[in-house]
Formats: structure tokens, sequence, C-alpha cells
């Protein structure tokens, strides 16, 4: 079964990154550009695993994940934050929005793909 | 590694974007015009440009972007002030930015003195109380050169330390086993078991929240080692007392792994807070471990508690570690969700049953999915070259159908002749629309420029503003290419010569800080770009003495004042009594002129004393169409392109002077050029017809030494499709490319500036520069 991830990322050489990573690993990449984009790509793909940069335009990865939680048929579904934050309060504010776990960038594909395995069912 | 050389084209691409984004929120904040997310928007943009950079192993530039970071950081949670000095740091700082990311990408060098003088100044803005910069680290952040690594080797490695990875989060390079270091685990009966642990996990229900799972805990689990498992549905209510979001149980979990205590604590990471946990050493005694996690008044298990106690189940899990598929209650890899996991483990939200189920494999894959209204296709530009080549093929084909049907005498109003009109018109609206592919506003070119007036109004001492206009107008992308040199030559001179020292302006009664003000607009089918300063305007008195003085022209000719103004073109002309670094670099605008006309352009000035100046320059929107005259040379048909016509005649007999054997100069009012015969010169013919007999053009060449072409007749004017001779066959001097006309014939387009060089190499013309420049 081949596994759909959702990434969420302002930057297109990050979503580039993430993809290159992720179908190599044979994952199905879908991807959006910020929040609010994510939310209507998460409707319309139902993906496995999301993957989600913190800071972006529009809605940023907290409301992101904030918005994935509070709707019962999402919220189920492992979120990782990726970001750069090594700053813990950024890390907190992510769980405390719902993140099931978190990549530090600049990330190597191997570490992604098995953070994405520890989460994913 | 071909893809990731793509992306790193992509992310340089995209550095582009974030530093046009970068600085025009800072000049909006200069301006006053940043609204609450400005700050926002530009903080992202370098901390985009760091996270790309950190995955390239660009360490300078993350360590600058970095500083820079921290400090927009600061600004935007307000723990600093915003002030017109903080902005103009950042703008500064942008500059700098913009060098690394080009030093990167192999384009120029930093001056690393500059930088990091710079990241000095961007952390003491930071913490103005002047106490080490939180960032310290980036500066004596090892040069890990790990990009190259990154490039080739098969398995890449994580680069950069800079957000403090720790050691923990890189591998387990430490070995347990060789030293007991922990004092109760120097117990003799332990050491026996040092491989096997428990691990005892009491989950929260906010870890079910956040889309953690047990199952999955226990699955890593299994991947170190076998593992046994025992569940505790001890605090388990009764069912009608059970609330589906909370969590009630505790799992014992045996494990016997060589990995070692960190190893196991990895797999907790993402729960870390969200269950209770205990790792201990060896065989603990299951009992112990129950009642250490039992809640009060929960039923103590019998005597063999740990396979047939009631309340506990234990599940005996042996799985190699490449196939983690547990037996039930833990899900197996392959189920869809969590929620099967044993009826009493009420801790899974209802939810979840539904939640991630949904097969991935029924979705096709979707590659690149835009943003909402901003659908965007990359499109290899060859592809677009063929096109428009095509469809240039295309309207030659339909002139010379035309033509043909010209030829029949077919009545206009016929269905035949009505449906070829349509034709026409269906085929020059393709044309356009294909045209219109290539097309790009000039704000790429333009979003330079703010940068470009920062350094040389402060190399200069001067104070400018820069004001732009019709950033998105279009012009075709190879027209695009070639207007940043003139639009700089313009804007330097303008801030140079045109703009006064504040002092200057403020005596003057001005604003002390000058406007420039870059423009661009659509008129009559080509691109026009203004560049107009509020300055002090051509001095034209001095303009005319420096003329005289360099020789240029004669003192005692009798010039407007439009004419003197044109004098700056003139090559060799440079106003700045003494050189300046910015503008006299021994290029004047006798460049700009020459690399417009090359375009096909014109450019004009017009000045205002005590006012200011503009400059005006014209270009072809495209270059794949160019706007010629056609004429006749013995027999053979020629284009000679419009933009560098500036007027056609015949010549009488009396204006025709003999200059040495076989030369002979026109008479154009007050000057004399000298007089080529085309056909001659492309050996059409080894004998001149009298000039008297053929059309005079006269033509300026790119440097502006002017001819008269001769040719028998003229047909008219023409835009007609540029077709490379040298993609078809081969170059041929005297000849910059051809064209198929409306009857099918092919016919050269002349490269007036190679016919004027072709004659001067024949017998010499002595030509006087004086009455040239002159005209």
């Amino acid at each position: 079964m081949t596994r759909t991830v959702l990434t969420v990322d302002d930057s297109r050489t990050m979503r580039d990154m993430l993809r290159m990573a992720l179908a190599g690993a044979g994952f199905n990449v879908v991807e959006a550009v910020d929040g609010e984009h994510g939310l209507e790509v998460l409707s319309a793909h139902r993906p496995d695993v999301i993957i989600t940069d913190i800071n972006m335009p529009k809605l940023d990865g907290f409301g992101f994940i904030e918005a994935v939680r509070v709707d019962d048929d999402y919220r189920a579904i492992p979120i990782l934050v990726l970001t750069t934050e090594s700053d813990p309060s950024k890390k907190q504010r992510a769980r405390e929005a719902g993140a099931t776990g978190w990549i530090v960038k600049p990330f190597n594909p191997e570490k992604l793909v098995e953070a994405i395995r520890r989460v994913a069912a | 590694m071909d893809e990731l050389e793509a992306i790193k084209v992509t992310f340089f691409q995209e550095c582009e974007e974030l530093l046009a984004d970068l600085e025009g929120g800072l000049l909006a904040m200069q301006d006053g015009n940043d609204d609450g997310d400005t700050v926002n928007a530009v903080f992202r943009a370098v901390h985009s440009i760091k996270g790309g950079a950190g995955a390239f192993g660009l360490e300078p530039l993350v360590r600058f972007a970095h500083v820079f970071e921290t400090l927009l950081d600061a600004l935007r949670s307000n723990e600093i002030p915003g002030t017109p000095d903080l902005t103009a740091l950042l703008l500064r700082a942008s500059d700098v930015l913009a060098d690394h990311v080009s030093a990167a990408r192999g384009l120029g060098t930093v001056d690393m003195d500059a930088s990091a003088a710079m990241a000095a100044e961007l952390k003491a803005a930071t913490d103005p109380n002047a106490a080490p910069a939180p960032a310290a680290v980036v500066e004596d952040a090892p040069a890990e050169a790990a990009a190259p690594t990154y490039v080739d080797a098969a398995a890449p490695i994580v680069i950069g330390a800079e957000d403090g990875l720790d050691d923990d989060d890189l591998g387990f390079d430490f070995q347990p086993m060789t030293i007991t270091l922990d004092a109760q685990a120097a117990d003799a009966a332990v050491l026996d078991e040092g491989n096997v642990w428990t691990v005892s996990i009491r989950p929260k229900s906010d870890l079910y929240r956040k889309a953690n799972e047990t199952a999955l805990l226990l699955r890593e689990l299994s991947r170190l080692g076998p593992i046994q498992a025992t569940l505790d549905d001890g605090a388990m209510p009764a069912l009608e007392f059970l609330d589906p979001e909370a969590a009630y149980v505790t799992w014992s979990v045996r494990v016997e792994t060589e990995q070692g205590e960190e190893a196991i604590r990895e797999v907790f990471e993402f729960v870390d807070g969200d269950c209770d946990l205990e790792i201990t050493r060896g065989e603990a005694p299951v009992a112990d471990v129950l009642a250490s996690l039992m809640e009060v008044g929960a039923p103590a298990p019998a005597a063999e508690p740990v396979v047939e106690a009631a309340p506990v189940e234990t599940v005996a899990i042996e799985t190699p570690v490449e196939e983690p598929v547990l037996a039930a209650p833990v899900v197996p890899e392959a189920a869809p969700a969590p929620a099967p996991v044993s009826a009493p483990v009420p801790a899974t939200p209802p939810v979840a049953a539904n939640a991630p189920a949904a097969p991935a494999g029924a979705k096709p894959a979707q590659i690149d999915v835009p943003g909402p209204g901003q659908s965007v296709i990359r499109v290899d530009p060859e592809r677009i070259d063929r096109l428009i080549d095509l469809v240039g093929e295309l309207v030659i084909n339909q002139a010379m159908l035309a033509q043909r049907v010209g030829e029949y005498g077919i009545a206009p109003s016929s269905n035949l002749a009505m449906g070829l009109d349509e034709l026409e018109q269906l085929t020059r609206e393709i044309q356009d629309s294909v045209m219109a592919i290539r097309a790009q506003p000039v704000k790429s070119v333009f979003q330079r420029m703010p940068r470009l007036v920062r350094e040389v109004a402060n190399m200069t001492g001067k104070q400018a503003r820069l004001v732009m206009d019709g950033e998105n107008t279009e012009v075709d992308k190879t027209v695009i290419e070639r207007l940043a040199d003139p639009i700089t030559h313009m804007l330097r001179n303008a801030i140079d010569h045109g703009l006064e020292s504040p002092e200057e302006r403020k005596a003057a009664g001005k604003n002390p800080e000058g406007v420039v003000r870059l423009a661009a607009l659509h008129r009559s089918g080509r691109i026009v770009i203004e560049v107009q300063d509020d300055g002090k305007g051509i001095n034209r008195e001095r303009v005319f003495g420096i003329a005289v003085k360099k020789g240029l022209i004669s003192p005692d000719l009798q010039l407007t004042d439009e004419e003197i103004d044109n004098l700056i073109f003139l090559p060799g002309f440079s106003t700045a009594e003494k050189i300046s670094d910015v503008s006299g670099r021994g290029v004047g605008m006798d460049v700009v002129k020459r690399s417009v006309q090359a375009l096909g352009g014109r450019i004009s000035i017009s000045s205002r004393p005590g006012q200011g100046s503009t400059f005006t320059l014209s270009l072809p929107l495209t270059l794949a169409v160019l706007d010629g005259m056609v004429v006749d040379v013995a027999g053979e048909t020629l284009v000679i392109p419009l933009a560098c016509i500036v007027e056609s005649l015949r010549p009488k007999a009396e204006e025709i002077r003999p200059l040495g054997p076989s030369g002979s100069v026109l008479a154009v009012r007050d000057s004399f050029v000298p007089l080529i015969d085309v056909g001659l010169t492309l050996n059409y013919r080894d004998q001149s017809p009298a000039a008297t007999e053929g059309v005079v053009l006269l033509v300026e060449g790119e440097d502006g030494s002017r001819a008269a072409l001769v040719a028998d007749a003229i047909h008219g004017q023409r835009q007609v499709v540029i077709k490379s001779l040298e993609q078809n066959y081969q170059q041929v001097e005297g000849v910059a490319a051809a064209t198929i006309l409306g009857d099918g014939r092919v016919a050269l387009i002349l490269d007036v500036d190679a016919v004027i060089n072709l004659r001067r190499r024949g017998p010499p013309l002595p030509s006087d520069p004086t009455l040239i420049a002159a005209e």
C-alpha cells in the first residue's frame, strides 16, 4: 500500500527536497504552499501523514495543526513539524497545537523516512 | 544526483524571488506602507533562504542568514522597536545577503570582512545591551564544508549544526556495554542480563490527541529486539463510566536489545511528557513494576502475574527486527487504523477507526499542486522558441497563400477571399498569443534597481529615492535580458550627473533628497523605458564646451538645444570633469545608445535646466520580428532594419563627390557621408550604377557612424519574421539574418554595421569625424 504524505511548506526548495526524499522512499507525495492550501489539499487527498513547516503566510504551521486537530475526520492523522527552529518554545508550541513529532531542518532523507515510520500506522 | 542539482537551481530561483520579497517588504517599511504582516513576510524570506541554504550546506550563507533572521525575529516579536535606522540597516543587510546568495551560486564573491562587520551590526541591533548574541554559535561554527559530500555521497548526511542538533540526534554511537557507570546496575544479577530492559509506558490522553499511538511505540521497540508486552488494564473503569478520550492502561514491555537505553529512549522522543515512562535495566519483577504503577485500590494480581493473572494480558512477541508485524492486540503494520487494539484499550479516540484509513493507492500521484490561483507551468524555453518559429512559418505561409489567391484574380468579396481574411486575422492572433507566452514583466529587471540606486547614492554622497512605475509592463524575455545594462547605465548617470548634492539642492530650494523615476510603458507596439531625475538638467554650455575640447565638434557649429543634449551620446564623451567611481568607467551614454540600437531601439533625451532630465528608451517588444524596409539591389530583395534608417532620399548629381580612385561621398546638408553600394559590397555586381539612378538610404551604425547605402528601389516597410542564417546555413558577412517574404522568396536582412565596416576595409575612405558628429 502506497502511503500518501502531504507536505506543507511555502518554500519551493523545501517542497522539492521533501518530494525527492519521500518519492525516493516510495511515498506518494502531495503538496501545499501554506496552511490554508494545506487544508484544501487535505480534504482532496486524505494523506496518511502530514509534514508541515511552521513559518508560512496566510495560515502558519501552528494554526494549520490546530485546524487539523479539531476536525473529526482528520484529527488522527499524524503530523510532523518541519522546522529549523532549535528554539524549544517553538517545538513546545507545535506540540501543544497537536503535532505528533518533529523533524529538524536540515534533515537527511533517512531521518525523515524514519520519523514518518515512527508515527505512521 | 541530477535531481538534487535541479532542486538547487530551484533554490536559487526561489532565492531571487525571496530577495525581491525581502527588499520589497523592507522598502514598504521604509516608506511606511507596511502592514502587520510585512515584517513576518520579511522574516519568512530570510528564514526560507536559510532553510534551503542549510539543506545544501551553504555554510557562510546559512550563518549570515541566521544572524539576520535572529534580528528580524526580535523585531517581529516586538522585542526591539522598528526605527528608520533599523530599516536602513536591514536594507543594507539584505544587500549583503544577496551577495552571499550570488557567491553561493558561484557568481561573484562576498567581501567577508564587510559581511562580518554587518553580522556584528545585526547582532548589536538584536541585543542592544551588547550582551553576547544568542546566535554566538554561528561565529565559531566549524566550516563543515559538507556540500560536496551531500551531493556526491550515496547516503546523504546531516548538514549544518546551526540549529544545535544534539549528538543524540545523529545516531547511537556510544557503547553502553563496555563500562557500567550506573551504580544500581552494578548489581551482579543485573549484569547477566545486560541486554534486557524493562520499559513501562503509561500513556496520557494527550498522547492520543497528538495522533501518537501506543501500538506504534511497541512496534518501534520491537525493531530494537524481541519484545514481550504486558498490558495492565486494571485502571479501566466499567463501560458506563468510560471516557472514550481518556487513557487508562499501562504497558510493561520486556525488550532484549544490544542498542542500549538511549535507543529505547529515542523511541519515545515524540511522546516525551505525554506518557509516564520508566526504563530499567534487567528483568524487573513484573509484579513490582505493576505495583509501582498501580492505582491505589487496584486489585493486586495473583501469584503468577505475568501470564495468568486476571487483569493482565500478556502478549509474547518474537519477531525479527525487519518484520515488525505484531500479534494482536498490537496492530499489524498494514492495518489502517490503530483502533483494533484489544477492546479494553479505550484510549484510542473512536474517530481513529476511520481517519487514516483511506487507502493512498486510490489517488494517482499528484505532482506539483500549485497554490490556489497561481497555477504555473514551467516549460523549457526551447519549446516556446520552436512554437514561435512555427508560428512565424504560419504567418509566412498565410501571406504566400493570400498572394497566390490574389494572382488568380479572385474577387475580394468571394467566399475564398473572405475565408482568407479570417485566416489572416486568426494567424495574427495566434502570433500575438504565442509572443505573449514569452512576455514577462520588466519587474525582474526593475527589482535589481533599488539596490543600485542605494549604492550609487552612497558612493556619490547624493540622496536619492527611486520611484518605479509600470513594473508589470510585459516584454519579450529576450529583450528583458538585455534591458538591464542600459537601465543600469541610465540610472547611474541620472544620480551621478543628474542629481545635485544635498547641499546644492537645498541652496536651490529643493528637497535634499532627489527623486529618480524609472517607468515602463507600452506605446504603439514598442516598450518605452523612461528614466527621469529632478536634478539640475543638462548644462548645455558645458556639454558644448567639452565636445569642442575633445574635438568632437567644431567650435563654430550652431546647434539647437536638443542637438546639444544629444552630444552626450557621442562616443568618447564624458561630462564628469573628474572621473567618478560610478559613471566614469570609460563608458558613457554612447554605450547605452549602442546597446539600445543593437536591440533595434532608439534613445532620446529631454532636459530642462534646473528641473532635471528624462531619458526615453524605446524598444521593440520582441526580437523575433523586425520592422524593415524592403529594397531591391541588383535583382535581389533585401531587408534593411528600420531602426538603422535615418532617412531615404534621391541624390542629385551635384551632391555626389568622388573621393579617391573608386570611392565617393554624398553631401547631406552640412556633412559628407560615404556612399556605399550594397550590391557591390555583397558581390551582387562588379560595377556600381550611378547613385542618381537609385535610392539612397541614410543609415546609422551602432557606433553612431553614418553611411549612405545605395539600392535600386524601395518596396516599402514590412514586419518580417527573423530566421537565423547561422542555424539554417552559415554566417554570411554583411547579412544579419534572413526572412521569407509573402511570395515565398527568401530575403536577406542586412547587417548595417557589417556593411559599413566591409566598405571601410576596402579602399580606405577618410571620414571626417567632425562632420559626422555634427549631424
